[in-house]
């Protein structure tokens, strides 16, 4: 287990220095010349040769990658091109929240998928079955955006309970408050993973309950909840468990139009500014930090497989 | 032959079945698949209840139960008293409160019967848990006093051990644990030892019959297998198709079995007398393995770790039309050397001429033109064949790889079909509908459909019912005779060997312990493994189908 964790923690090396390179290489080849790029239409000769000084285009294309790396791992992401703050601090900022809302979502949408996808598999053909399906596919089909202005028309205007934009963070304002104005993006973004986690873990509940253990258990006349959260919902974890991984990884990077509905101060939003500034420096960053958060998020679920299936060793 | 010769006329009558018949939905209009069962299991008593796939049998267990599927199996008629109390009439609740309590049951297959998620101390304290109000304490003390009962070693680690990590003989005893640790009044077990190995099968029979003695357990015995019967039943009740069709004392059912179907249920279990001697053809053997060995494994990251030795030093030669058993219980390393034969996997070292060539470390590319002489039939029927193609396109997929147009391939499997005895329409017919027996004569048409020169059979009629499985071994000798075939028997079952092979290979760990003629081997064992073996076989000493002992004549 140590070994097999030690092996996958080296192989996030070269993944990573793959995407560092890709990363690198962005702005070197785009067509033209990147101090062109930066600088704008409006540059003069001597603007544009000082870009070139300052970003160390003149030297040898190797050399220039070293030193890159160099800063790289010293945790220098460089300077934003329209800001000038450094791209860290920028990006620091806008992750909580991000995470946060992330995290949330995560939460409500497991909570409420699970015993969904158990209910829907138990009950397989009835009418909850139906019901939880077809709110599955609603959930798939329904664009967020919609939701979101749904969701803020009932509970917001219409019913005054919350409010209409706005975040807080958890550590300055509390967790209440964090709660209060997280919990409509939170369930406007949760909805697809609803329906996501739903669907698979009715799925792989449909295929647990016909195993022969199923049977044992009844037959050891063990009550049916036991017999669905305690061995069956176990022994389906696995598939549901990479489900809900991958979800939150791309909860992560893609959460734009959320974050622009509510108006919360995420990297979603820092991204497409960033790309329509043509803020080459934070967008790098950005690519950098989703690719991260990917691969940690895969190493900590196949490690999670291991807590639910012992039969799983590395 | 000793028969358990009982008496139960006295003892408290425990369960009945009257007149239970159990149907599908209405709407399928079909026969019931029940049909007015009635029996009784009196205290102390082991009921066998025998009969071939589909007749009714667990069934019968899964309704006394109370667990027949939802949705799909209704009990229309009848009564099941247990102890006076009427099962049928039992709410939901009263149900589950009565299972394990006074009802418990142990299924076939061990590994995937229990929870492979959960420790196996946890899943017997879980019945504890369910069903009486013992403190942590208490329940932990019962688990670990009923996992001794049951002859477990070392308790304190196997109490901690998920499934995978217990052998067959072990994940079975936890399942008897588990039944038995609140005494019930009646144990079912379905089939408990037919995954098991013979050995292991011995332990659990009598490690079963123990513990009935102890607490005076009824007990229903599920099983197709004569020769447990003879060994364990005081009654057998013998099914067919949903009817109860003979019931009567063991030792009077197998002397004076009076329905035309117990008979020739009797009849078609294997001899363990081997069969008469064939003259040995001259000429070279058709396959010649000199000194396979098969390590898997080994290797390692951080450190190098020991293979597991498959197959060690394994040397035979078959000649073309014989027969060659290679028998042994799970592990032995028979399966690696049929792989190795068919060249599914590459063997560490050794030779494997076949003809002419050795094939043993030929390259993918090399051994393409060889792989039209080696064919396979497999044990599963159900899964070795595409469930989506036609029996057909499954025929005539390896001739038309190697060149033969699809039109003859296509005449050859028509004619094929009638050899096998089945009929031509099955070619356009899918695999789901046939049974069992005729889509292994399809797995074995779909192999000869290449003219091979020998035919490797893993555990080919192991899943079949003893009826089905003297046809396919008749089949089998019947195509050796017209085509001579040289046949590779795989197998764990001493009785399938001692009616097909001419020469037996006996493999323990991995090493060949006792090799030669399978009259010899059989009748006169000089191994004590290949003694054990055959000491192990249930019922060796009776003769099923002349219905006496063996050597009376």
């Amino acid at each position: 287990m140590l070994g097999y964790l030690i092996r996958r923690v080296l192989a996030i090396i070269p993944v990573m220095l793959i995407v560092a390179i890709f990363v690198f290489l962005l702005l070197r080849l785009t067509p033209g010349d990147p101090a062109a790029i930066i600088a704008g239409d409006m540059a003069t000769p001597e603007q544009l040769e000082r870009i070139r000084e300052a970003m160390g285009l003149n030297q040898p294309i190797h050399t220039q990658f070293i030193s890159w790396m160099g800063r790289l791992l010293q945790g220098d992401l460089g300077t934003s091109l329209i800001s000038g703050t450094p791209v860290i601090t920028m990006v620091g900022q806008r992750m909580f929240p991000t995470i946060n809302i992330a995290l949330l979502t995560i939460v409500i949408a497991v909570a409420i998928a699970v015993p969904m996808g158990v209910l829907a598999a138990w009950r397989h053909r009835s009418w909850v079955d139906y019901a939880v399906m077809s709110f599955s596919v609603m959930g798939f089909s329904v664009p967020v955006f919609v939701i979101g202005y749904i969701f803020i028309l009932v509970f917001s205007i219409t019913l005054g309970w919350l409010p209409v934009q706005g975040y807080a963070a958890p550590a300055e304002k509390g967790f209440g408050e964090f709660l209060y104005r997280g919990i409509l993006p939170a369930l406007t973004l949760a909805t697809i993973y609803i329906a996501l986690i739903a669907r698979m873990t009715r799925a792989s509940m449909l295929e647990v309950l016909g195993e022969d253990y199923i049977r044992t258990a009844r037959a050891k006349g063990v009550k049916e909840s036991r017999v669905l959260f305690r061995h069956a919902l176990r022994n389906a974890a696995v598939p549901i468990l990479t489900v809900i991984g991958t979800g939150f990884a791309l909860l992560i990077s893609g959460v734009v139009v959320t974050e622009s509905v509510f108006n919360i101060p995420g990297i979603g939003r820092l991204t497409v500014d960033a790309i329509l500034a043509r803020d080459y420096p934070v967008i790098q960053a950005m690519i950098l930090i989703t690719s991260a958060t990917y691969v940690v998020v895969n190493l900590i679920i196949d490690i999670s497989y291991t807590i639910f299936d012992p039969r799983i060793r590395y | 032959m000793l028969f358990k010769t009982r008496n139960f006329d006295t003892a408290k009558t425990i369960l009945t079945v009257e007149n239970l018949t159990v149907s599908l939905p209405p709407a399928a209009k079909a026969p019931p698949v029940l049909n007015r069962i009635s029996l009784t299991i009196r205290q102390g008593e082991t009921v066998c209840l025998v009969g071939e796939s589909g007749s009714g049998k667990s069934v019968t267990s899964l309704a006394i139960m109370g667990l027949l599927p939802k949705d799909a199996l209704f009990v229309t008629g009848g009564r099941i008293t247990l102890s006076g109390t009427d099962l049928l009439s039992q709410s939901q609740n009263a149900m589950q409160d009565i299972r394990a309590r006074r009802v418990a049951m142990i299924f076939q297959e061990p590994m995937t019967a229990l929870n492979p998620v959960m420790r196996v101390g946890d899943q017997i304290e879980e019945v504890l848990e369910s069903h009486t109000s013992m403190s942590a304490h208490e329940r932990r003390q019962r688990v670990i006093d009923i996992m001794k009962d049951v002859h477990l070693p070392d308790v304190e680690r196997i109490h901690r051990s998920y499934p995978h990590q217990l052998s067959g003989g072990q994940r079975q005893r936890i399942m008897i644990a588990m039944a038995l640790v609140l005494e019930p009044e009646l144990l079912i077990a379905d089939e408990p030892t037919t995954a098991l190995d013979v050995t292991t099968q011995q332990q659990i029979l009598s490690l079963i019959a123990e513990l009935q003695e102890k607490h005076g357990t009824a007990v229903l015995f599920i099983t197709h297998d004569m020769g447990v019967v003879a060994e364990i039943a005081d009654t057998v009740y013998v099914m067919k198709s949903g009817d109860l069709v003979e019931n009567a004392p063991i030792e009077t059912l197998l002397r004076a079995p009076k329905q035309d179907y117990t008979q020739k249920l009797l009849r078609a279990v294997p001899s363990l007398v081997p069969r008469a001697a064939r003259p040995v053809p001259g000429g070279d053997p058709v396959l010649r393995v000199e000194s396979l060995d098969m390590i898997y494994g080994g290797g390692g990251f951080f450190v190098k770790r020991p293979g597991t030795h498959a197959a060690k030093d394994v040397t035979f030669d078959v000649a073309r039309g014989r027969t060659l058993g290679i028998v042994g219980e799970s592990g032995s390393g028979k399966s690696t050397v049929a792989r190795c034969i068919m060249r599914l996997i590459a063997p560490t070292s050794g030779a494997i001429h076949l003809r002419d060539t050795d094939i043993a470390h030929l390259s993918r590319a090399q051994l393409k033109p060889h792989r039209q002489h080696l064919q396979v039939v497999f044990q599963d029927p159900f899964r070795s064949l595409n469930p989506r193609w036609t029996v057909g396109r499954s025929l005539i997929e390896g001739p038309v790889n190697y060149g033969t147009s699809a039109r003859d391939a296509m005449a050859r499997a028509a004619e094929l079909m009638g050899i096998v005895g089945l009929p031509r329409d099955s070619l356009d017919r899918y695999p789901h509908q046939f049974s069992g027996g005729q889509r292994q004569r399809i797995a074995i048409a779909r192999a000869v459909m290449m003219q091979p020169d020998v035919l490797v059979a893993d555990e080919a009629v192991s899943a079949l019912d003893v009826s089905v499985q003297a046809q396919v071994l008749e089949l089998l000798d019947d195509l050796q005779e017209k085509l001579g075939i040289t046949i590779v028997f795989i197998t764990h079952d001493l009785r399938v060997a001692a009616q097909i092979c001419d020469d037996v290979i006996v493999m323990q760990r991995g090493v060949v312990v006792e090799q030669g003629p399978a009259a010899a081997v059989l009748a006169d064992p000089q191994h004590e493994y290949t003694r054990s073996l055959i000491e192990a076989a249930p019922g060796r000493a009776w003769d099923f189908a002349n219905f006496r002992e063996l050597g009376a004549a």
